[in-house]
């Protein structure tokens, strides 16, 4: 083997080296990418139901432009009516539960201060400071009872022709 | 905002699960971006329900049915009412699933896995109705606060499962047992590790049993996540809060369990009468045991126009918690006279019963289909409100359909 043939071996052997640390590393940083994406390598457990929380929660995704958006008096994004204290509810309100607890309920000022001080007292709700009595108004005015009696009457029948 | 950042890692998590393959940069995602396929959650998809459910809460899921859909005998998934206290709980391995038993009176501290708890007991198929304590609640007055249900909170599956009783026999337990509670792996609304969202339960009697089951089967398939996979107490005819979903954990108790909403006034109802918007102290509230004698008018949906013909034939299910319903009937004027309509026994106890009429209208005109049922006390539904409660539990009045002859 003369000089030269060494010198071609020599390069072939520096290239085949080369080319496994490359794959090498490009291994690990695949590896590790992964990791920071699925610490917990959901995705290779077998009978494991692949839940996430957030699949079971409603993100709002609206664009930053329209995300507090009101329309006909109401707060798209939430279901609130407009009115002055709606972004202090919006923000205290919808932390932990839907804005639809909120709204599909009907309360006087009494009854609304006591539910904020159960959530408080159990449901760790934080203190509202003077912004309390500005939320109270708000849901008091909005979401306030009206009378229904003992039994009303059915309403929103949707009539339709009965075919048998 | 916190929780915002939270959903965005948690997505990549599940697109990585959903693509089978990592997305790299994924942190780098531009921030409002989404990937098709992830916006707009649909609650309906999610959870295979019927388009015509009705969604009450998002946070945590509340939903229930309307009358027209209960119509089948058992109720499938699709028309099942969901009620939710927290976050339904991810990441639910059942290879690793295990309930565990413990409470002061138990003999020794048991610990079963899914596996052992199929294998080693006897397994029973019931139909069991459920109803949510508050079913109803949107037609108090005073309103009392919470989810605004009107009649779609009830359903009869199928459940299938091995006896309560069965277990607790082969765990031993003391002669002070009084109650069980159960425990839970949904997580609580607020983040807060240390809170449980519900953990209620049910005295010994009922924990006893026959129908009384930890199911696993709900229709003769897996329970529907929503529902409770992969483990379910199921405590049929009382309020389904004593039905605890994700179980993972059942305490024999020497007392009445005091786990969360079992307390104060939640799930129960004033012990003597009161009148409407009365305060009633925490100590003058009793838990709610069984459900009320109730039913529900399934077929026609209201709103029927009956052109050219004055025959009309109705259907439904009745129901009265622990007992049975022993007669059923129906008002075409507004209770002044009363028909009788075809019972049928319940498939077994705790099962609705179906019931149907053939109506013949006199003439033409506005008419409103009223039913009502009786139960084996000889208690039937008030035409009215029952007793009004500061928590709007236990409205059983009649339920009623719009029928017009034209």
């Amino acid at each position: 083997m003369d000089n030269s043939d060494k010198l071609k071996n020599s390069f072939k052997q520096i290239r085949h080296l080369t080319v496994v640390i490359v794959v090498f590393f490009m291994a690990m940083a695949t590896i590790l990418l992964y990791f920071l994406i699925d610490p917990n390598l959901s995705s290779f457990k077998s009978n494991t139901k692949k839940i996430t929380p957030n699949e079971y929660e409603i993100i709002s995704e609206l664009d930053e432009a329209d995300y507090d958006k009101i329309e006909n008096g109401i707060h798209v994004r939430t279901g609130f009516i407009e009115d002055d204290g709606l972004m202090l509810v919006v923000n205290n309100c919808t932390n932990c539960h839907s804005a639809k607890l909120v709204t599909q309920n009907r309360m006087s000022k009494e009854r609304w201060l006591a539910t904020i001080r159960w959530m408080q007292e159990t449901q760790n709700l934080w203190d509202l400071g003077k912004n309390e009595e500005v939320i109270v108004n708000y849901l008091a005015t909005n979401y306030a009872p009206s009378k229904k009696g003992r039994r009303q009457n059915l309403t929103d029948i949707e009539w339709y022709e009965l075919e048998e | 905002m916190q929780r915002r950042k939270f959903l965005k890692r948690g997505s990549l998590v599940t697109l990585a699960a959903a693509l089978g393959t990592e997305i790299v940069f994924g942190k780098n995602i531009i921030k409002g971006y989404q990937i098709l396929g992830l916006q707009d959650p649909d609650p309906f998809k999610l959870f295979k329900k019927d388009p015509q459910m009705v969604v009450l809460n998002d946070k945590p899921w509340n939903m229930e049915a309307q009358a027209h859909l209960l119509d089948d005998k058992v109720t499938p998934n699709k028309f099942m009412f969901i009620r939710n206290n927290g976050k339904i709980p991810p990441n639910i391995n059942i290879a690793n699933w295990k309930i565990i038993f413990d409470g002061e009176s138990i003999k020794t501290k048991k610990t079963y896995t899914l596996e052992e708890l199929k294998s080693k007991f006897k397994q029973h198929t019931y139909q069991l109705t459920l109803e949510c304590g508050g079913n109803g609640r949107s037609e108090f007055d005073p309103p009392a606060k919470g989810n605004q249900w009107t009649v779609g909170a009830v359903a009869c599956a199928e459940w299938t499962g091995v006896r309560l009783r069965d277990v607790l026999e082969d765990i031993g337990y003391k002669q002070d047992a009084v109650y069980i509670g159960y425990h839970a792996a949904d997580t609580h609304l607020s983040g807060d590790p240390g809170k449980e969202p519900i953990s209620r339960g049910v005295p010994m009697a009922k924990a006893l049993q026959d129908e009384t089951l930890l199911a696993f089967k709900m229709n003769g398939e897996d329970i529907p996540l929503a529902h409770g996979y992969p483990l379910r107490l199921i405590a049929g005819g009382w309020p389904a809060s004593a039905s605890g979903k994700w179980l993972n954990g059942i305490s024999i108790r020497n007392k009445v369990h005091d786990g969360t909403k079992m307390t104060g006034t939640a799930y129960r109802v004033p012990c003597e009468t009161v009148a409407p918007g009365e305060k009633v102290k925490d100590e003058d509230m009793c838990i709610i045991e069984s459900m009320p004698v109730k039913s529900l008018i399934t077929y026609p949906k209201s709103g029927a126009v009956l052109n050219n013909k004055k025959n009309l034939t109705i259907r439904g299910h009745a129901w009265a918690g622990e007992l049975q319903v022993k007669s059923m009937e129906y008002s075409i004027d507004f209770g002044s006279t009363w028909q009788k309509c075809t019972l049928e026994v319940p498939k077994n106890r705790l099962a609705w019963q179906h019931f149907s009429a053939e109506i013949s209208f006199p003439k033409k005109g506005y008419y409103e289909v009223w039913a009502r049922a009786m139960d084996s006390n000889n208690r039937k539904q008030p035409m009215i409100l029952p007793g009004w409660n500061p928590k709007g539990y236990l409205n059983n009045a009649c339920h009623r359909i719009a029928v017009k002859v034209s």
